[in-house]
């Protein structure tokens, strides 16, 4: 066999693809659901941290600034196997897609709960007074005129963020989910060939090659103004 | 007595748009050329030929003897020998006054930090700026800028210095510092080739002036023929239109 | 809440890990200032490349980020360390780390640099031109400094983001700090060491999060 041959067979082994592909296919939609469930809980539940901390009740805002700051500052796989292998103990089990679904919708809470506020206090001072002026109350204000502008500045830099941090669905396959890469794994040792991983990397490109490229579009589209 | 700078017959076109239309451009030593006409002409495009930051499509260009068209002509060197002042200063703005002027004595002319340094603070003398050495571009005045721009350039030592309206950026109280450090570069015998539209400057100070127009030049001669005596229409509609203001 | 410390706080259990988990440290701390120049060497490298104005290097250069921002760092590990040695190329834990950060992070700062590069005006590289500058000089001399402090922020952030992703090296059995405090975590049955590795992290990263807030919201203001 030439090495070209033994490349081939290696990585592009069809006979092994198509056993695999059943069980690729079943990784990539769980991927994509658990990607899309992280993208829904992670920034509604950023934008309501950042709604609360408009609020400007301080010892609620320092709480707020620590658990950002704590997400931020905390690799996503050491949280996804702390809820895994932690929760247990405290009598709360936790499955594996639903630790990788809690830990990435913490960790992008957090940077979206950053980037929502800079977006807020990036809107002008005028802005709330001349609401305010008009006996608009705080939150009408806050839900109609200024989240509106805050929310528009926020598009580029929340996309490059969400997008990276859903691409930590493939952390998961570290506590047993078998979403792309935990299927392909599988695959490997059962086939002993590594084209299921050659599949894996394809379906991961299908996934998030089309949102790189909208990505960046959209940062170009709504680029803050520097 | 040689040209310092003999041009011939440029062409430049950007894609489709044909800009300069076969300009010849000769500077002789120690002449001071003004170069004026209507907004779009090619006058920049002209002046960013000569040093080959616009590669011109075809003609030939002599600066001080060298072919600054010849692939074989080691182009940084040339350089050297003609300096350049931008519109918009360009001054490096992560370095100080004496940081700018220093860089291409330094890396270009390989002299030693002290050295350089020595030089670089006469050259800044030279536009009165010697106390202004450690400032950043940040915390001078544009006028000051531009005199280190100015300073950067003549630090080289330069057989031709070209200005691509130097004094149009800047405030109009800021304008007579930048044109007096020009006349002082011109009464040590610098050959230069002026765009601007300082039209009192290029009376008192321009041995020739060229008028271009569609990236041709129309017409040349000394200041007062081309102000007083205009041959074309469009020479004379043009200094009518610049001396309203 | 006896339970609570018991199994997550448990002082006897975190002693009796501790050692591992500093030698796992300090394996994630030399990881980083491996992986982190690395990364940022590859970032250069295309951010070079992306200065050159031809059509044959632009398009493969946008592929090649595209590419490797749209696989997840752990995908390109895994088949960096599972899938190539079945092509005869056995690289270790380390190779295969050190390898998927290059090409990973590389094409981040590679963005970043970009885009900092891209905000100089052009007049900064026609200034040191016409000086007799070559084309090198005034990239790394004139816009590369200015543009690394145009987008100082965002290569801080993203420098955050690398030290935080060499805990994936844990998949590839490499014995840094997450890894180490598995292995502990396995062997006790208890969670307190992983809660010890996440309150190393902390400690270790957080000054750099509370560095990066101050520097946005610095670039806020200015804006
Ligand atoms: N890099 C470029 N690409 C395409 N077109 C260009 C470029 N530079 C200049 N042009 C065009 O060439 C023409 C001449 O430009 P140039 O800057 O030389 O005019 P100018 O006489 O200096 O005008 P101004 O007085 O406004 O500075 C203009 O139509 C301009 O739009
Ligand atoms: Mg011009």
């Amino acid at each position: 066999m030439s090495n070209w041959d033994r490349f081939l067979d290696s990585f592009f082994n069809l006979r092994v693809m198509a056993d695999q592909l059943p069980k690729i296919v079943d990784g990539f939609f769980l991927t994509v659901v658990l990607a899309l469930c992280i993208v829904a809980t992670g920034l509604i539940a950023g934008l309501l941290l950042a709604v609360v901390r408009a609020l400007g009740i301080r010892p609620l805002n320092w709480l707020i600034i620590f658990v950002v700051d704590l997400f931020r500052a905390l690799p996503p796989l050491v949280i996804i196997v702390l809820l895994y292998f932690g929760l247990p103990a405290m009598g709360m089990e936790l499955s594996g897609f639903g630790a990788a679904w809690l830990a990435l919708s913490l960790v992008l809470m957090a940077f979206a709960e950053e980037v929502y506020w800079a977006g807020i206090t990036a809107v002008p001072k005028g802005q709330w007074e001349a609401a305010r002026s008009t006996g608009i109350g705080f939150l009408p204000t806050l839900g109609a005129v200024v989240l509106p502008q805050a929310l528009r500045m926020t598009i580029p830099p929340l996309t490059s963020r969400t997008i990276a941090i859903t691409k930590g669905t493939a952390l998961a396959s570290v506590v047993a989910v078998p979403e792309i890469l935990g299927a392909a794994q599988a695959g490997v040792s059962f086939s002993f060939n590594p084209s299921p991983l050659t599949l894996g990397a394809l379906a991961y490109l299908i996934l998030f090659l089309p949102v790189v490229i909208l990505g960046r579009w959209i940062e170009t589209r709504f680029a803050w103004k520097r | 007595m040689a040209d310092i700078v003999d041009a011939r017959a440029i062409h430049k076109h950007f894609g489709p748009l044909h800009v300069l239309k076969g300009v010849d451009l000769t500077v002789a030593e120690r002449e001071l050329v003004f170069v004026i006409g209507p907004s779009g002409s090619g006058k920049s495009t002209l002046l960013r030929c000569l040093n080959r930051l616009e590669e011109p499509t075809s003609g030939s260009i002599l600066v001080d003897g060298i072919d600054m068209l010849d692939k074989r002509t080691d182009i940084n060197r040339a350089r050297q020998r003609i300096g350049m002042v931008f519109q918009s200063f360009n001054l490096y703005p992560h370095m100080t006054a004496l940081g700018n002027v220093a860089l291409a004595l330094r890396k270009v002319l390989k002299q030693g930090r002290a050295e350089a340094e020595q030089r670089a603070q006469a050259a800044l003398a030279r536009v009165h700026l010697a106390d202004r050495a450690d400032h950043y571009p940040g915390q001078l005045s544009g006028g000051q800028q531009q005199r280190v721009a100015i300073a950067r350039a003549i630090a080289l030592e330069p057989r031709v210095m070209l200005f691509d309206e130097p004094t149009s950026a800047l405030d109009p109280e800021l304008v007579g510092g930048v044109l007096q450090a020009m006349r002082e570069l011109r009464e040590d015998g610098m050959t230069m080739v002026v765009v601007s539209h300082e039209m009192g400057f290029a009376r008192a100070a321009a041995d020739r002036v060229v008028f271009m127009a569609d990236g041709m030049k129309l017409e040349e001669g000394p200041p007062g023929q081309i102000f007083g005596d205009p041959q074309h229409e469009r020479t004379r509609a043009f200094i009518r239109q610049i001396e309203r203001h | 809440m006896q339970d609570f410390v018991e199994a997550f706080l448990n002082i006897e259990i975190a002693r009796e890990a501790a050692p591992i988990l500093w030698q796992g440290l300090w394996q994630t701390l030399l990881l980083s200032v491996i992986v982190v120049p690395l990364g940022i060497l590859g970032g250069i490298i295309l951010a070079l490349l992306s200065t050159v104005h031809s059509a044959w290097v632009r398009w493969p250069l946008r592929v090649w980020t595209d590419l490797f921002r749209a696989l997840p760092p752990l995908v390109l590990l895994v088949f960096i360390y599972a899938g190539l040695p079945f092509a005869g190329l056995e690289m270790g834990a380390f190779g295969a780390v050190a390898l998927g950060f290059f090409l990973n992070t590389g094409a981040y700062y590679g963005e970043i640099l970009r885009a900092g590069i891209e905000s100089i005006p052009r007049g900064q590289v026609e200034a040191a031109r016409s000086t007799g500058l070559t084309r090198w000089q005034a990239l790394s001399l004139i816009v590369l400094p200015q543009a690394v402090r145009n987008v100082l922020p965002d290569l801080v952030s993203n420098t955050l983001e690398v030290v935080k992703l060499t805990s994936i090296a844990s998949v590839v059995a490499l014995p840094e700090l997450l890894f180490q405090a598995r292995q502990a975590q396995s062997v006790t049955y208890n969670a307190t060491p992983i809660v010890a590795a996440a309150v190393a992290y902390f400690i270790l990263l957080w000054p750099v999060v509370r560095l990066l807030s101050r520097l946005e919201n610095r670039q806020l203001a200015g804006r």
